[in-house]
């Protein structure tokens, strides 16, 4: 594989400048960085928070933010409720704080930019968040590579980006948005209610003029491992696809 | 930086604080990582590779190599993503039970391991010698699980998680310290988490 080394950056301080709500558990933080970073979709930071006691707590996020939209990165944190990070975004972090971060970081999960051909992106909960920088990336940059989105999500309130991942999709400019539910029915017509599967994955890349050149995977274990079967088992090779996983 | 709101209270409890390398956190269960699909690799198609630069020096099928001296280990791992487990157990062949049965004395300072998917990474001979690390077969007296490197990995328990190759199919000693994977990919070229050598540019 040809992935460029991630260029590094130290420490720096970051000001939340906007705070979105997405879904019912997903927030979108914006950060302004005192230095503002170069950076490929797919990347992500790692932030850190430090208590009065001087202990620190750090984590990786995705940006979910295209390369090509200036300054401010957009990160979209979900909720743990025994989590001792996400928490704190979601109950405390407020438009003016400042919060230390680093990055653009990871060399693997990223937007290929030298053509590998159509792509297929599957991402389970917020396990979309790194390929909706891909996305917008894609439509940022007016690229006519073909790519497929199939997004998992238990319900249609919890699917993140939604209004905009349907507005991309209704320019049928080569990205097409396949949305299933795993605890309610589809709401639109050719969507899906049902986990991931070979049939899924083979239809949604039927829609690809050409098969993909690279698949990226995102979410919980437990879903990265059942998507990428399904890509494998549909034909894709497996030296082909990227995966991230949250680790749980 | 103070974080504004922030305070240690949400943090993961623990009862010996001297054991979390620093911006790790204590965890419970053991998360699954990995750059790409889980191979399943059967054991009648395993093989380990011992080798120097591009020569084979010794290969074992994976009766021959459950035939070598088993050593148990039971250690803290610390992953990069900033999570530490206590205690896990391994057992399996120590890289200097490896060697020796292959007659080698480390021709060189620097090994890449090799694992059934393409994955690679670096470690230098002396944290891999001196019972330092080992090739693990079992983990808590069990097969290890596909989604966690099995049949075989290696286990570098002093060094972030991802020195500790998945899938693990051989180790080639190289003469200069040659980045792996991750290492190409902005990761340390060393990894110690007690000096929090998690990027590039860490020093």
């Amino acid at each position: 594989m040809s992935d460029a080394a991630a260029v590094q950056s130290p420490w720096q301080v970051a000001r939340i400048v906007r705070i979105e709500k997405r879904t019912p558990r997903v927030t979108s933080f914006f950060l302004q960085p005192s230095r503002p970073f170069a950076y490929r979709a797919g990347q992500h930071v790692d932030v850190r928070l430090t208590a009065p006691d001087g202990y620190q707590a750090r984590r990786s996020y995705s940006i979910a933010s295209a390369p090509e939209s200036g300054g401010v990165i957009e990160l979209a944190i979900e909720k743990l409720d025994d989590g001792e990070v996400s928490p704190f975004f979601h109950e405390v972090a407020a438009i003016g704080d400042e919060i230390e971060l680093r990055g653009p970081l990871g060399g693997h999960f990223v937007w290929p930019e030298d053509g590998n051909g159509p792509l297929v992106l599957v991402g389970g909960g917020s396990g979309v968040v790194p390929l909706m920088s891909m996305v917008r990336h894609r439509a940022a940059r007016n690229s006519s590579v073909p790519v497929v989105l199939v997004f998992s999500a238990r319900v249609w309130d919890e699917v993140i980006f939604r209004d905009e991942l349907i507005t991309l999709d209704d320019r049928q400019d080569g990205f097409d948005l396949v949305l299933t539910l795993t605890r309610e029915a589809a709401r639109r017509p050719a969507d899906y209610s049902r986990r991931v599967d070979v049939a899924m994955m083979a239809q949604a890349m039927a829609r690809l003029p050409e098969p993909p050149g690279l698949a990226f995977v995102c979410g919980s274990n437990a879903f990265v491992s059942a998507a990428a079967q399904a890509l494998i088992d549909a034909g894709v090779a497996a030296e082909n696809i990227r995966t991230e996983r949250y680790g749980i | 930086m103070v974080t504004r709101g922030f305070s240690s209270g949400r943090r993961p409890p623990t009862d010996d604080d001297a054991r979390i390398p620093p911006g790790q956190y204590l965890e419970q269960g053991f998360p699954v990582l990995s750059a790409g699909p889980t191979p399943r690799v059967g054991t009648q198609d395993w093989s380990f590779t011992l080798k120097h630069g591009p020569r084979p020096i010794k290969k074992w099928n994976w009766a021959e190599f459950n035939a070598l001296p088993q050593t148990k280990m039971t250690r803290d791992i610390h992953c990069v993503t900033a999570w530490t487990k206590f205690d896990t157990s391994w057992q399996g062949v120590l890289v200097d039970d490896i060697l020796a049965d292959a007659g080698l004395e480390p021709p060189t300072g620097f090994t890449l391991a090799h694992a059934f998917d393409g994955y690679t990474t670096n470690v230098p001979v002396k944290d891999l010698t001196a019972g330092k690390a080992l090739v693990a077969l079992l983990y808590e007296g069990k097969p290890i699980t596909p989604d966690h490197g099995g049949p075989a990995r290696l286990l570098v328990p002093h060094l972030y998680f991802w020195k500790s190759a998945k899938w693990l199919n051989g180790l080639q000693f190289t003469t200069r310290d040659e980045p792996g994977f991750w290492e190409l990919r902005g990761y340390h070229i060393y990894g110690d988490p007690w000096r929090e050598q998690r990027y590039t540019d860490d020093p």
